[in-house]
């Protein structure tokens, strides 16, 4: 907690790299930028990975003063077990989206500069930036800058394509975020009114559970929900998540919402005192059992493959919140397994939610539309992005061994540990759910075109591999031995130092 | 206490002016005019803050006030862009109404 720690250096990098890369794919321009934000977000997965790496070998948080001054007047970065998986997460799926780009977003030959690429690869690493800033802040107020940060970059990729949809979709967006933001805000002018600090550590040590605090917390709570849309704040996530190119939808669903979760984590997990926000929670959870059954089943209704994903997003939101009465039951076991069911949910959903993004855009391309009830021929013409798609699909509905299933699994049991049976419920109801929508779009790719069907042009493999390469990481997560997630229980508030996965 | 009520009670008042023009207008520019609205109040308060219960101000709020000016330039900047290509493009500046649209068929 006091003090830079050795390696504390490896998050002045992360944090700084992509935003000079930024600055200076802003100055140099044109093809240069795409180089640059290639370079940068190829070192950015190997920073992550070193500080992942640190924290698990340190067993303890990284951190670092900025300028060498301690909290409540300076700042501090640092990287809990949390946050150097979601870096993770977040520079591989980044990665992803950048190489899948590289066939979209091209600079066309004989132009020196294009308009849209240009901004593509620049807001791309401004995306990155945030993200960093997001995940490493441990001061409230940066917080708030990183999130707005993010959207401001989100938002200039998703609207790319310049149509008036677009346009008025992430104004929608944008609206919710300023409201969310101002809330937001306005809790910490409340917080730092009760405490004089910001600093999530030192606040986590002094906050009572009086009148201030708990409705600074209600406000930075309802302002982080209409950033997260969930339910029944969810209106404006499906025509913005579904209207951006496939790339922007991509990082938009994987990614932006989970910086917001983190926060939320921050304020309930770290800030708040465990008694009013543990009798606070099943409030939380209930909304996010609504958001899986009504998300779910809207899904099911929707007619274009990008909505469909995109309420998908809002139902498997809903999931992350069932981690939180869990989480502050008070039972240690239970709340090590929801934590980290939780925390893998959000990651597992990072990847899959990316690949069946970007699988879509390419299936939609190969189509010519994106109707699911004429999706007729696509896995003749995309084969690969259908596969993608379909595997996201498993770590989604939790079919062992993904990802996705060892996230529910483990809520699940957490859910039956405490007694609170109801969630359990919510998570295999809403399982089912998602294999019917899944279903719908892999039983209509896969169906054999008639044979006076035109035959599909051949499509460069390049995409698709990269949609593939996410899936598979998606599902792979479900592989990976227990003591690897060690990781994320590092600097939780009430988990034991050391102690076992 | 007394002193800074006015100014408690001003940002109070900005606040809930701002929440309700968001809400109610339908029009994109009131709506960011709304927006501006909103955070002047939640700024107003953190001079609030600043003042209360302190002989010389607290500087940290300052610092917080004068980062999140920038913070609600930038955001209105980028709104005004966007209205004013929405405009280019279909002649209103309106965000309401086909709240499912999706892409068009592409």
């Amino acid at each position: 907690m006091s003090g830079t720690t050795p390696g504390g250096w490896l998050l002045v990098f992360t944090l700084a790299l992509p935003a000079g890369g930024m600055l200076a794919a802003f100055a140099l321009g044109g093809r240069a930028a795409e180089r640059i934000a290639l370079a940068a977000l190829g070192l950015g997965v190997l920073l992550a990975g070193a500080v992942a790496a640190r924290v698990q070998a340190a067993g303890a948080p990284l951190a670092y003063l900025v300028g060498g001054r301690a909290p409540p007047l300076g700042i501090r970065l640092q990287a809990d077990g949390i946050a150097a998986a979601m870096l993770l997460t977040a520079s591989v799926v980044l990665l992803a989206v950048a190489l899948f780009g590289r066939a979209a977003h091209a600079t066309p030959p004989g132009v020196a500069e294009a308009r849209a690429p240009f901004a593509f690869w620049t807001f791309l690493l401004a995306l990155s930036a945030a993200l960093a800033a997001a995940l490493l802040g441990a001061d409230l107020f940066n917080l708030f800058v990183a999130l707005e940060m993010l959207t401001f970059a989100a938002l200039s990729l998703a609207c790319l394509d310049g149509r008036a949809s677009q346009f008025r979709s992430e104004l929608r967006y944008l609206f919710f975020a300023l409201i969310g933001s101002a809330l937001y805000l306005l809790g910490t002018a409340l917080l730092y009114g009760a405490y004089g600090t910001l600093d999530i550590g030192l606040l986590a040590a002094h906050a009572r559970a009086d009148a201030p605090t708990l409705l600074a917390a209600a406000l930075m709570t309802a302002g982080l929900l209409a950033r997260m849309a969930l339910f029944p704040l969810h209106l404006w996530l499906p025509p913005a998540h579904a209207g951006a190119p496939p790339a922007a939808s991509a990082l938009l669903s994987g990614l932006v919402v989970k910086a917001a979760f983190v926060l939320l984590l921050r304020v309930w997990v770290w800030v708040l005192p465990p008694a009013p926000a543990g009798a606070a929670a099943p409030l939380l959870a209930g909304l996010g059992a609504a958001a899986i059954l009504v998300g779910s089943l809207v899904a099911l209704r929707q007619e274009r493959l990008k909505l469909l994903v995109a309420y998908s997003t809002v139902a498997q939101i809903g999931y992350l919140f069932l981690m939180l009465p869990l989480v502050l039951a008070g039972d240690a076991e239970a709340a090590r397994r929801a934590w980290l069911g939780g925390v893998l949910q959000a990651a597992s959903h990072a990847f899959a939610k990316a690949a069946m993004f970007l699988s879509a855009g390419l299936i939609a391309g190969a189509v010519g539309h994106d109707r699911v009830a004429a999706l007729c021929g696509a896995g003749r013409a995309v084969p690969m992005a259908v596969i993608a798609f379909g595997l996201a699909g498993l770590s989604l509905v939790g079919i062992p061994p993904s990802g996705g299933f060892t996230a529910k699994w483990l809520l699940l049991t957490a859910a039956i540990g405490t007694g609170q049976w109801w969630w359990a419920a919510v998570i295999l109801g809403g399982g089912l759910l998602t294999g019917g929508y899944v279903y719908r779009v892999l039983a209509g790719s896969l169906t054999v075109p008639p044979a006076t069907a035109p035959q599909p042009e051949p499509q460069a493999p390049g995409p698709a591999r990269v949609a593939l390469a996410l899936a598979l990481v998606s599902v792979a997560l479900g592989l990976l031995p227990f003591a690897a997630f060690g990781l994320v229980q590092i600097g939780r508030p009430g988990a034991l130092a050391g102690a076992g996965p | 206490m007394s002193a800074t009520l006015p100014y408690g009670v001003t940002a109070a008042a900005l606040i809930a002016l701002g929440l309700f023009g968001l809400v109610a207008q339908a029009a994109v520019l009131r709506k960011i005019l709304a927006c501006n609205l909103l955070g002047g109040g939640v700024f107003l308060l953190f001079g609030v803050v600043a003042r209360r219960g302190a002989t010389a101000a607290d500087a940290v709020p300052q610092a917080i006030v004068i980062t999140g000016l920038v913070v609600a330039f930038a955001a209105t900047a980028l709104a005004v862009a966007l209205a004013l290509r929405l405009h280019q493009i279909t002649g209103a500046a309106t965000i309401a109404g086909e709240p499912e649209s999706g892409p068009r068929g592409e």
